[in-house]
């Protein structure tokens, strides 16, 4: 009988082929000189300079860009605050309240959020006539929403594991609290921060369900491009495209391992 | 050396502002996430409410006021149509079942796939660990879409796993596995999996190993080491791993349009069709609110196993 380290060695490494492989497909028929995606036709770049040429896609890629840079940057604002508010406050009144509604967004279903967020802003536009019509704002104020949740996880973990001394010492000589956090905290939960602006930022990148909701016309972001792409039947270019992106993201991943590495050998 | 307020002219000048203002800060640090969320997240599920309540109709929006003036007094319809409706209508029942039926059985498989990469990565050398983890995360930055776009290629009939059984002699016609019921659990095996290792190795990276050596030093075999010891103390992880890939997959959109038949009903897929395909905005919100109380239990669920995890 094999031994158990041998068999958990086996199923680990067919967990990561199968965690893997659609991946590495996807990359090598986007070099596929044929229209049918699996059938090998010769080595070619034509569907990347199909892409290039597209503008459908490349504008609601430059829509999704600026949806998720926006977003990130509000997330992190509005997440660490959360985070710091249930960390560092103590006791307060609607803690609790707070609490789960920072918590509940990470297993919402797309589609409960979507519809519910859409129905706000009519029902808003109605009341006070904002937002007047939807598209790339109440794109961006859904995706900050369940975004600044993911945040608050990833900083709240940061600033528990914080020596809390050097907080105190700062107040102990004299400084204001808002200044003990951007010179003191910041600092120091700062590769969460990092880490929280990532993660909203692909959150917001990937979304289809939300901002099908909540989007109005002549703001198609990207993933719902390729939905309605994808959903039509093969299209190799979305082959193209998944490379571009898996290559950025390796890249993306690559450096900050790195940098992290350096970070530790030097810290 | 100079502060972030010194170098940042704008936050000085909020910082002056509010405390001319005599709002004391500690509030509006508590106000400012504290209203967002209550405006838009808890607001939103009040008005999915109330719209549930009302009727469909050819307007903008499309759907009757629940509260009308007749110049002396408001009139308030309420109307349950559309939950009688979604009992009527064996559609809903059956999706609602269908729903949590696959959700369920994927989460256990995903439980099954995730454990022993979640234990191997936890028990290997420190410096291989985090290589590991970072692959585990790696396909969770690329498109979710787009890997599920992936998995389209693999399955269809002249996909590359069929491509490869026939070639290879095992069949010889291509298995029928895009658009079933099978492609939607692998779908969500595939993509929910980081969310399962990363809770699980979370935990058992913590397990104390003394532990496993003192069951051992008992005579304890491998096997009875890890069912009275090892699982017993994951068990945190282990619900933490199951509710976040199982209340997600309640309501999954995307795996079942792309990779199930149109025989695959799923809450998720039947809301999307009544808001998109029918415009009964009314009925697509009683359906968001049953599901809705649906999550409840299993919200509750994961909510205690994170606070248990919290305290150890």
């Amino acid at each position: 009988m094999p031994r158990a380290s041998t068999i958990l060695l086996v199923v680990c490494i067919l967990g990561f082929v199968f965690l893997y492989a659609p991946i590495l497909s996807l990359i090598i028929f986007s070099f596929n000189e044929s229209k049918l995606v699996t059938v090998w036709g010769g080595f070619s770049t034509k569907w990347y300079r199909a892409l290039l040429e597209d503008p459908q896609i490349l504008g609601s890629a430059w829509i999704s860009l600026k949806v998720a840079v926006v977003t990130a940057t509000l997330s992190v604002v509005l997440g660490t605050l959360a985070a710091y508010v249930l960390t560092r406050f103590g006791r307060f009144r609607g803690r609790a309240l707070l609490t789960g509604m920072s918590t509940a967004p990470l297993v919402m279903p797309d589609v409960i959020t979507g519809l519910s967020l859409l129905l706000l802003f009519v029902s808003m536009e109605q009341l006070i006539g904002w937002p007047a019509g939807r598209g790339m704002t109440t794109i961006i104020i859904a995706h900050v929403t369940f975004c600044m949740a993911y945040v608050a996880v990833v900083v709240q973990s940061r600033l528990a594991d914080m020596d809390e001394s050097l907080e105190e010492a700062a107040m102990d000589l004299g400084a204001r609290p808002v200044r003990v956090f951007f010179d003191v905290t910041v600092p120091v939960i700062a590769p969460a921060l990092v880490a929280g602006w990532l993660l909203a930022f692909t959150l917001s990148l990937d979304d289809l369900v939300v901002a099908s909701f909540v989007t109005g016309p002549g703001a198609s972001t990207l993933p719902m491009v390729i939905f309605s792409k994808v959903r039509l039947g093969v299209s190799p270019d979305i082959n193209a495209l998944a490379t571009i992106i898996i290559a950025i993201v390796a890249l993306g991943v690559f450096i900050a391992s790195w940098q992290m590495r350096r970070a530790a050998r030097h810290g | 050396m100079s502060g972030l307020i010194e170098r940042l002219p704008p936050l000085r000048w909020t910082a002056a502002l509010l405390r001319r203002l005599g709002l004391r800060g500690r509030s509006v640090v508590i106000a400012v996430p504290f209203l967002w969320l209550l405006v838009f997240f808890l607001v939103p599920f009040l008005v999915v409410a109330k719209i549930s309540l009302s009727e469909a109709a050819i307007a903008r929006p499309p759907f009757t006021p629940l509260l009308e003036w007749d110049g002396l007094r408001a009139i308030v319809t309420l109307n349950f149509g559309n939950f009688a409706f979604l009992f009527d209508d064996p559609l809903y029942l059956n999706a609602y079942v269908s729903s949590l039926r696959i959700a369920f059985v994927s989460a256990v498989i995903t439980l099954f796939v995730g454990y022993p990469i979640a234990y191997y990565i936890a028990r290997s050398p420190e410096g291989r660990r985090s290589i590991l983890l970072t692959l585990v995360i790696l396909p969770f930055w690329t498109s979710f879409l787009l890997r599920v776009y992936a998995w389209q290629g693999f399955l269809r009939s002249n996909g590359v796993i069929n491509n490869f059984l026939l070639w290879a002699g095992i069949i010889d016609q291509p298995l029928v596995m895009l658009q079933t019921n099978f492609a939607v659990y692998l779908g969500i095996v595939y993509t929910y999996l980081p969310f399962m290792i990363l809770p699980l190795y979370a935990n058992l990276v913590k397990l104390d190993e003394s532990l496993l050596e003192a069951s051992a030093d008992l005579g304890g075999r491998p096997a009875a080491t890890f069912f009275h010891v090892t699982l017993p103390l994951s068990m945190p992880g282990v619900i933490a791993g199951f509710m976040l890939v199982f209340v997600p997959a309640i309501g999954e959109f995307v795996i079942p349009e792309l990779l199930g038949g149109p025989n695959t009903l799923m809450i998720g897929r039947v809301l999307w069709n009544e808001f998109f395909s029918n415009r009964d905005w009314p009925v697509a919100s009683a359906v968001a609110i049953a599901m809705l109380v649906i999550l409840v239990v299993p919200i509750m669920i994961l909510r205690n196993a994170q606070a248990k995890t919290e305290e150890s």
